[in-house]
């Protein structure tokens, strides 16, 4: 740390991360290039000229497509916690039998390719109308997040000390009640975790979206980016600027949920 | 899309602490179950019926409708096997999930090698090498494509600085294929990282120091102790790794269509294509694709299980 080894390491690591973020700041750059530059070579390396075009275009344009996707997000967040959460409880504290066959029936789910998922809905959602509409998306977005979250609510619920369970069944709560009044209050922390997973997830989400919802009025913002790009605009600066909105939401999950991200990408994959 | 988001096979392993089960209390425990099965049987099962379904008959957008599609058995398959796209799919599939995660992999392992020892800062700056995993998958496929560009893209530009001549990175048969495996190692990078990084964190200093004593040190210390220790996590690694880089979809679709002519069409795309991707779609073959595709992938997912169960055992 204060050596000077530690020092060099520390500006190597800003190197590598500075090469790393490349794209992203390049997307930012991009976003506030001028049209009549962004055919320039070589490209202008900082948004000198800079200009808000970009994100007046987004602004005219893609308000509905982002008010669509918090919608879908919010929604894929309510539908996951609502299935999730009891599961779990049961998976952790009341081993159900036949649990373990139900744990592994989830982590095989987790590994299904989106595409198929996408075929086998839409048809369902031909048949029954649900083609295009926000409740056939919620539903089928909640898909990527209710396997993750059954399995990392189980694996945190699992750690609630029993003391705690006795001592709810001591005041005679019941089985509903202790799930209630105790373990959902005392999983805040996953409950946090989850939720940003699922929002993100919804909110990225391009297959479910464009095979599910393309002809749809209430479109995402995944899909609001395509159009863009698939209309052969070449206002580049909008499109880049549309992506650093669309990356809200990373930003907030990083900078609230930092500990959790990395907790939740490596839960199962590493033995604590 | 949830490429990343394994999760605790360490609770499948829970259950097997096989106290006591009082019969009042499975009452209770599977009513607690109920929402997530009946919601996996909807959801899940169904969808996959169906998709099974759609593959053993000959469906055209009017029996779509009415359901009324003659059962063919196998005939899609055979169709899709014949296909002449099959072969160059099959071989773009392998040729990106290969390069992926080798590189991924390694890349990834050097950057955690680099972190694990703290330094001012390092929290920070791991948290930020996040950022390419956790962004939507449009942004960063759009931002690469225009930094790909052939014109006026920034990796051309810097090229050009070298005396390269422009690549036509997304236009060209020869390098659509690598332009997005070069987009899908930088946003799997990350997941490699923090994997790994865990993983050797879980290796006891002690360790070290022994091998130091023994004169053990850098490259040798790492082939002969580190490698092999972090042995298992890397196994997890690559083989969760694998399942989520088969299924990828929207960097290709999003990049390059799976073109030009086709260059860099996988199965995932390919899939996507025969059922949604035309004006007359064809999901009969569509569905077929995406079941070999679920088929690979479960292979590996299953072995990924028996490992990671191993572990957790042991």
């Amino acid at each position: 740390m204060r050596n000077t080894p530690g020092r060099w390491k520390t500006a190597l690591g800003l190197v590598l991360t500075g090469v790393m973020l490349f794209p992203v700041y390049w997307m930012v750059n991009v976003s506030f290039t001028r049209d009549q530059d962004m055919r320039k070579s070589p490209p202008s390396w900082f948004p000198v000229d800079g200009t808000l075009e970009g994100y007046r275009a987004v602004l005219d344009q893609q308000l509905p497509y982002l008010g669509i996707s918090v919608v879908v997000g919010l929604g894929t967040v309510a539908l996951t916690l609502l299935v999730a959460t009891p599961a779990a409880y049961s998976l952790a504290k009341l081993r159900p039998r036949g649990g373990g066959l139900l744990t592994f029936v989830l982590l095989i789910a987790q590994m299904i390719p989106g595409i198929i998922m996408a075929m086998g809905f839409y048809a369902i959602f031909l048949s029954t109308g649900m083609l295009n509409t926000v409740p056939g998306l919620i539903v089928a977005d909640s898909t990527l997040a209710v396997p993750f979250a059954v399995l990392i609510f189980t694996a945190f619920m699992s750690g609630i000390p029993e003391e705690l369970m006795q001592a709810a069944r001591v005041d005679g709560a019941g089985a509903l009640r202790t799930f209630w009044s105790v373990v959902v209050p005392v999983s805040r922390n996953s409950v946090i975790t989850v939720s940003l997973f699922a929002f993100l997830w919804a909110w990225s989400d391009f297959i479910f979206a464009s095979t599910l919802d393309g002809g749809g009025r209430g479109q995402p913002i995944t899909l609001g980016i395509y159009h863009y790009i698939g209309n052969n605009n070449q206002q580049w600066n909008a499109i880049m600027a549309t992506a650093v909105i669309a990356s809200i939401p990373t930003a907030i999950l990083l900078v609230i949920a930092q500990r959790y991200v990395a907790a939740g990408v490596t839960a199962g994959a590493v033995k604590n | 899309m949830n490429r990343v988001s394994q999760a605790p096979a360490r609770a499948a392993a829970g259950g097997r602490r096989a106290a006591p089960r009082p019969r009042s209390g499975q009452w209770a425990a599977w009513a607690f179950l109920a929402p997530v099965v009946i919601y996996l049987v909807i959801f899940y099962a169904y969808p996959l019926y169906r998709n099974i379904e759609l593959s053993l008959r000959d469906y055209t957008v009017r029996s779509f409708v009415q359901g009324d599609a003659p059962f063919t058995g196998f005939a899609n398959y055979a169709k899709i096997l014949g296909d002449e796209t099959f072969g160059p799919a099959l071989w773009h599939t392998t040729m990106f999930t290969m390069v992926s995660l080798v590189f991924q992999f390694v890349i990834g392992l050097a950057l955690a090698m680099f972190f694990v020892k703290n330094f001012r800062l390092s929290a920070t700056l791991r948290a930020l090498f996040l950022v390419p995993w956790l962004l939507p998958l449009i942004v960063s496929s759009s931002t690469w494509s225009w930094m790909l560009n052939s014109d006026s893209g920034v990796v051309n530009a810097v090229l050009g600085v070298l005396g390269v001549e422009p690549v036509h990175w997304l236009t060209s048969p020869d390098w659509s294929l690598w332009s997005v495996i070069i987009a899908n190692i930088w946003i799997g990078i990350p997941f490699n990282l923090v994997v790994l990084y865990s993983g050797l964190q879980a290796i006891d200093p002690v360790i070290y120091e022994a091998a130091e004593l023994d004169g053990a040190t850098g490259w040798r210390r790492f082939w002969k102790v580190t490698f092999p220790l972090l042995r298992p996590v890397s196994a997890i690694t690559v083989l969760l790794g694998l399942v989520y880089t088969l299924k990828v979809f929207d960097i290709i679709w999003i990049m390059t269509k799976g073109g030009p002519s086709g260059s860099s069409t996988t199965f995932a795309t390919w899939s996507y294509r025969l059922g949604f991707g035309n004006l007359l779609p064809a999901f009969g073959p569509g569905a077929a694709v995406g079941n070999l595709l679920i088929v690979t992938a479960l292979i590996f997912g299953l072995i990924y299980i028996r490992v990671q169960r191993r572990r957790t055992l042991s």
